[in-house]
């Protein structure tokens, strides 16, 4: 079937390349400080602790929520450099993560809650992991894998690469090593689900 | 194995051809006019004596007088291999012709070494930066950058 | 009766499940047919040719570990031949024919991941990424036991490999060697004849040889489209020239031709790490070389036939600890410079496999 081609020029790129410029700029500039890390799961708990007690107060829904949340954690495709690799070691069928159901690898950030950041982050790419972070629902959680995304690993001195992912994120677990093993990805994580599993969301 | 051509035999050759275009010419390499680039290459692409249909690397090098852009050549047919450099002096606006009507390989490095160098190629189709965001300031291959 | 179409612009962004990491290019389609293609990469670019000049010439092969992260033992390598060429370095037996193994090793193992991924992409959700997996752990299990990593491995010095390889090595990789061939048949045996395979990559994405010696392809890609040319053949480094091995090559220059070529080369590769193992010498694995080396002012080019193509490293020095430059040539970047013709006028499901047989690795094309 013969379809008549036509080459139009129907936007501009470099009108786009200077947008997505500034856009990166203004990034930079406001990403001088770091986030700081999520962690009042930690003043709660000594709270309680204060108050009754003993360590953590929670009720049977809470209970419930948290052992749904941690069981099925469905991580967002966001995989820029060499840890991704590991990642994929991990799903296979060696390492197996299904075995923590998280066997869902979701394109899509609208239907994940976890985003586990394998790779260097520069600043190029920074406004778009912003962008997919903004759209995940709550609750959601990040994991730092990797020294590139501890603290810019070996590249830190770059000009073009972010020192941490924690500067435009804020992050729940770090996992060094470069690139982790599959058994410390898999340690990482269940971390992860520790610290799910004493959040309480009825006394926020 | 690829033979290595030597940089004097091609030059004696070219100079017969194009007086003027060679600056020097020693073993390894050979030194271009940056005004007689383009005829040179065309030479050596479409001679069959020569047949350099391949381009295997364009790099440019910072020395601080100079910038030098060094060409590598290769034939299939033949199995050999060239090395020809040019230069461009002064650091504000540098450029050169661009190889990319001849060998459509030079397109993405050509734009590599104008966005981290700084060196301008006319006739390149699509000349923007390729690594760093459009708004980026300076050119960071260069001694001088930070 | 014609329909008046508008083109529209979509963007097939740098986060998406099958553009093999953060690639990005903008479509121009006309409906479904793509009529115009812009790629735009760099967001994975770390300025590894900038960190360099800041470290000795030892420092710099974790460095190029990272570049390919999944073929990282002939990155090493490559940078390694350069250096050796540059500073006149010569290097024992046993150590060239340790590195052959694992650089073939190597191939099989980065020849797995492009061709289980490029079935992924055809449609054949995850079950032949996970047979390929499987074996790639093997190979995986193999180069920790020598070096101790699973991925950037690091294992190559100038003037040698870092140590020699213990006895169990060598035992188990006679096993590998000798159940690989099976496993390669049994993958041609469920693959080749398959129909939705043949109707999706036979005539797709057609590279004419002339476009592909201009674009300056390598690689499968180069051979793929009928041209004989392999460095290992051509200009042979290392020890390649004692050993017998042939160069398959397709006729069209297809994705099914590029994705045959790799399985043949895997192939190839049991075969010269068979003659590899017959001949492998006793003696030491390493030279004697000063740690801060300072080679002579001057420059080389050394280059390797990588799994993705012609690697080459370009060192200029000028008789100091650090190399005054260090360019890498990456076949993965150049190999995109066709990418514009051979996805025009197809449509969007056949952009993404075509893109998938060219290979491509974001470490190497962004540096």
């Amino acid at each position: 079937m013969e379809i008549d081609i036509i080459k139009k020029q129907v936007y501009s790129s470099t009108e786009i390349d200077r947008v997505e410029g500034q856009g990166i700029e203004a990034l930079k500039a406001g990403s001088q400080q770091v986030i700081p890390d999520p962690d009042e799961w930690l003043e709660q708990e000594r709270k309680q602790a204060e108050f009754f007690e003993i360590n953590v107060l929670l009720t049977s829904v809470d209970f419930f929520l948290n052992w749904a949340r941690r069981s099925s954690l469905w991580t967002v495709i966001c995989f820029p450099a060499c840890c991704a690799f590991e990642f994929i070691a991990t799903s296979a069928s060696r390492f197996d993560i299904a075995r923590f159901g998280m066997e869902n690898l979701r394109a899509s950030p609208r239907q994940a809650d976890l985003m586990v950041t394998a790779g260097t982050l520069t600043w190029k790419m920074a406004p778009q992991v912003k962008r997919i972070y903004d759209q995940m629902a709550e609750p959601k959680w990040v994991i730092a894998m990797g020294a590139c995304a501890i603290s810019g690993g070996t590249f830190a001195q770059s000009y073009s690469v972010v020192p941490g992912y924690n500067r435009i994120i804020p992050v729940d677990v770090y996992i060094p090593g470069c690139p982790p093993r599959p058994e410390a990805l898999l340690y990482g994580i269940r971390m992860l689900q520790d610290k799910i599993a004493k959040t309480s969301n009825i006394l926020r | 194995m690829t033979i290595a051509l030597s940089g004097k035999e091609v030059g004696t050759k070219l100079e017969e051809k194009f007086p003027g275009s060679i600056v020097e010419s020693s073993q390894d390499s050979l030194l271009v006019k940056s005004e007689f680039l383009l005829p040179v290459a065309t030479y050596l692409k479409d001679t069959p004596g020569f047949d350099f249909d391949y381009l295997a690397c364009i790099t440019a090098v910072d020395y601080s007088d100079y910038f030098e852009v060094v060409y590598h050549l290769t034939s299939l047919e033949r199995n050999h291999s060239l090395v020809m450099k040019t230069r461009c002096y002064g650091r504000d606006n540098p450029s050169l012709p661009s190889v990319v009507s001849l060998w459509r390989g030079a397109d993405f490095q050509e734009r590599e070494i104008y966005d981290l160098m700084g060196i301008n190629f006319d006739g390149h189709p699509n000349m923007k930066r390729i690594f760093l965001w459009q708004g980026f300031e300076g050119h960071p291959l260069r001694r001088d950058y930070l | 009766m014609a329909i008046r179409t508008e083109p529209f612009v979509i963007n097939m962004g740098p986060q998406h499940p099958s553009t093999h990491g953060v690639f990005r290019m903008r479509l121009t389609l006309d409906g479904e047919v793509v009529v115009d293609l812009e790629p735009v990469f760099s967001y994975l670019h770390r300025g590894i040719e900038k960190l360099v000049e800041g470290r000795t010439y030892a420092q710099i092969i974790p460095i190029t570990d990272r570049l390919d992260y999944v073929a990282s033992m002939s990155n090493n390598l490559a940078y390694v031949v350069a250096v050796e060429k540059l500073a006149g370095i010569t290097v024992p037996e046993r150590a060239e024919y340790l590195r052959v193994i694992m650089a073939e090793l190597q191939r099989i193992a980065s020849h797995l991941i492009a061709v289980g991924s490029f079935l992924n992409d055809c449609g054949a959700y995850f079950t032949p990424f996970m047979y390929m997996y499987r074996e790639r752990e093997d190979i995986v299990d193999l180069f920790e036991m020598v070096c101790g990593q699973r991925l950037t491995y690091n294992y190559m010095r100038i003037g040698g490999v870092s140590h020699d390889v213990p006895d169990e090595f060598l035992v188990a990789l006679d096993k590998f060697v000798r159940r690989m061939p099976y496993f390669i048949d049994e993958y041609d045996q469920l693959l080749a004849e398959n129909e939705i395979l043949l109707a999706r990559t036979k005539g797709v994405g057609i590279l004419p040889k002339e476009l592909a010696i201009n674009s300056s392809a390598a690689g499968p890609v180069l051979r793929g489209s009928d041209v004989k040319w392999d460095i290992r053949k051509a200009d042979p480094y290392s020890v390649y020239d004692r050993f017998e091995f042939d160069i398959p090559t397709g006729s069209v220059g297809d994705c099914y031709d590029r994705y045959r070529v790799r399985v043949e080369e895997m192939r190839q590769s049991v075969r010269i790490i068979k003659q590899a193992m017959e001949q492998l010498p006793p003696g030491e694995v390493r030279s004697e070389v000063l740690p801060l080396l300072r080679p002579p002012v001057g420059e080389a080019y050394g280059h390797i036939e990588g799994p993705k193509g012609e690697l080459g490293f370009y060192l200029v020095s000028d008789n100091s600890i650090a190399p005054y430059r260090l360019h890498i040539r990456p076949p993965t970047l150049i190999n995109l410079t066709a990418l514009h013709d051979m996805i025009i006028g197809w449509k969007i499901q056949d952009a993404v496999i075509i893109f998938g047989s060219i290979d491509i690795c974001l470490g190497e094309v962004d540096r």
